[in-house]
């Protein structure tokens, strides 16, 4: 299967150079910090249920650091490619356009997938003190693993537009910050539209994942998302017939 | 095993190239000649697969680049205009992936690779990183990602672009190497190359095909007249009218002459060799014959002539 040796390439390059081991870096260490200084407040503060009181705020700022690197780990997917010429050869090979999209998508999946896993240190920790109900937990982290891969899906998205590295990272920020603050306006739009941006909204859709509730609807949208962007991926691979191989 | 049939690529309201057709015969080895923005590279491009073109098709060994595109795609090799490779990896990682993506298994990828790093002779960095190598490496490190997986077709864009003249040596050695067993068009636009590797040419300019012939077809077909270069050691007025008497002479063009010598051009019959004829006539009136040799065209008044920025040059 090309795909997996697409895939396999990309985390070559991504652990041949130093931008793996940054992301996850700090990755891991702001997400361990969020949780030390969450628990610390739960301790102090803290209310009855480790659910609202814990893992809500655990998981609502795990997904600000996801936010923050995972356009870092999107961004070079294409952009990289097209400005080396790459391309250009990939496209002469007898390949598929989706299997090059599949590829690159899962191999930055998988680092995300690592990244995650390696979050689960610190509520393990707890458990081995304090055993507690890990339900809401594992909630959380199907959320916060459907979030991630929508932000992955968009941002190979948007790195598929351009050869510039920091125009793909930048962009891929302004969509999901839009995302973020979609709702924000209550008083601009009326209830039905409020009702729609609620819909479409990332956050809000994630927040029901934090608070250790699962529901289909969201699982659903999280999966029309990133079914969008990598279609919408796929797509703009095809532009090169009338764009030429840029 | 390339058949072109009227293509026409746009970009927007820009056409690159319009009404290509051409066909290459398995085994033969085609130059594609054209000045720079001739539409060489577009063309290559689609035959390769890159992009479709906006009319007309291509079969590579039978298979359409389009509708068939994947199995048109595995029997060639395309080595890009600009050698784009990635950098970050080893020549020896980079080529087995190459395998891989043309459909090899890992072994046999590696295998592949092996070969194709004997024939480019690129053992010495096998685990250098390509970002590394030097250009004339990374430009073998192009052609040997072409070789692996033994296609049948090789598109390769400028090949020796770039290299120093040992380098392009080796290049041209190599491909004229691959005669009778691979398919190969080669773009560029220095003439001596297509001269000393080509069986044949087209000729392009401006997006549309000039010309589409052997170099020797193409020689004779664009004269005329046979020439033959004379120097003579004797009186010039006198050698000409002499010359001029020999059957078979349409016309004598005197050049310079110095030290009591004569350089002469003569225009004789096609295909009518007149040499021995022309020495005898020197000889009997007891000249001195310094050189006699037949005159074609290089491909470089060929190419002038067809675009028609420069009618057939005088003799230097």
């Amino acid at each position: 299967m090309k795909l997996f040796v697409i895939c396999r390439r990309e985390l070559y390059s991504y652990f041949g150079s130093v931008i793996a081991y940054v992301l996850l870096a700090v990755f891991l260490l702001l997400s361990g910090y969020f949780f030390y200084s969450d628990m610390i407040f739960f301790i102090l503060f803290g209310g009855f249920t480790l659910a609202t009181g814990l893992w809500q705020f655990v998981f609502l700022d795990m997904r600000l650091v996801a936010m923050l690197v995972l356009p870092l780990l999107t961004m070079r997917l294409f952009a990289e490619e097209k400005k080396l010429g790459t391309m250009e050869l990939l496209w002469t090979y007898p390949v598929r356009d989706g299997e090059i999209v599949l590829g690159k998508f899962l191999a930055a999946w998988l680092f995300f997938v690592v990244m995650l896993l390696l979050t689960a240190v610190g509520p393990l920790a707890l458990h081995w003190y304090y055993p507690y109900d890990v339900a809401p937990v594992l909630a959380g982290y199907l959320g916060m693993l459907l979030l991630g891969t929508a932000f992955i899906a968009c941002g190979l998205f948007v790195s598929s537009l351009t050869e510039n590295q920091v125009v793909s990272a930048m962009v891929t920020y302004g969509i999901l910050v839009l995302f973020w603050f979609i709702t924000w306006n209550e008083e601009a739009g009326s209830y039905e539209v409020m009702q729609l941006l609620l819909g479409v909204s990332l956050f809000d859709r994630f927040f029901n994942f934090t608070r250790g509730v699962i529901d289909t609807k969201d699982v659903a949208f999280f999966s029309l998302f990133i079914a969008f962007f990598l279609f919408l991926t796929w797509q703009s691979l095809a532009t090169r017939s009338w764009r030429g191989v840029r | 095993m390339i058949a072109a049939e009227q293509l026409t690529k746009r970009f927007g309201s820009f056409t690159a190239i319009e009404d290509v057709s051409f066909e290459v015969a398995a085994g033969e080895i085609v130059g594609f000649l054209g000045p720079n923005g001739a539409g060489k590279s577009t063309t290559m491009r689609i035959l390769a697969g890159v992009f479709p073109p906006s009319q007309g098709r291509v079969r590579i060994a039978g298979h359409d680049v389009v509708t068939d595109s994947l199995r048109a795609r595995a029997q060639v090799g395309y080595f890009p205009e600009r050698v784009s490779l990635y950098l970050d990896m080893t020549v020896a990682h980079y080529l087995t992936y190459v395998g891989e993506m043309k459909g090899l298994s890992r072994r046999a990828a590696r295998d592949h690779a092996d070969q194709a790093m004997a024939s480019c002779s690129l053992e010495p960095v096998e685990d250098r990183l390509v970002g590394t190598l030097s250009k004339g490496f990374r430009q073998r490190v192009g052609i040997a990602q072409a070789l692996t997986g033994s296609p049948r077709v090789l598109i390769l864009d400028e090949p020796t672009a770039g290299l120093d003249p040992e380098q392009v040596a080796d290049m041209r050695a190599l491909i004229g190497g691959l005669r009778q067993q691979r398919t190969v068009i080669l773009s560029t636009h220095i003439l001596p190359e297509v001269e000393a590797v080509c069986d044949r040419v087209i000729i392009i300019h401006r997006g549309r095909v000039l010309a589409l012939d052997t170099p020797a077809n193409l020689n004779r077909r664009l004269r005329p007249t046979s020439q033959v270069h004379l120097e003579v050691r004797g009186p010039g007025a006198q050698v000409a009218q002499v010359l001029r008497t020999v059957p078979g002479v349409l016309g004598v063009e005197p050049h310079a002459a110095a030290d009591g010598t004569v350089e002469v051009t003569v225009n004789t019959e096609r295909d009518r060799d007149l040499r021995e004829a022309l020495a005898a006539a020197i000889a009997a009136r007891g000249w001195g014959l310094r050189e006699l040799r037949p005159r074609t065209l290089t491909l470089e008044e060929i190419f002038l002539s067809l675009v028609g920025a420069d009618p057939i040059r005088p003799q230097r």
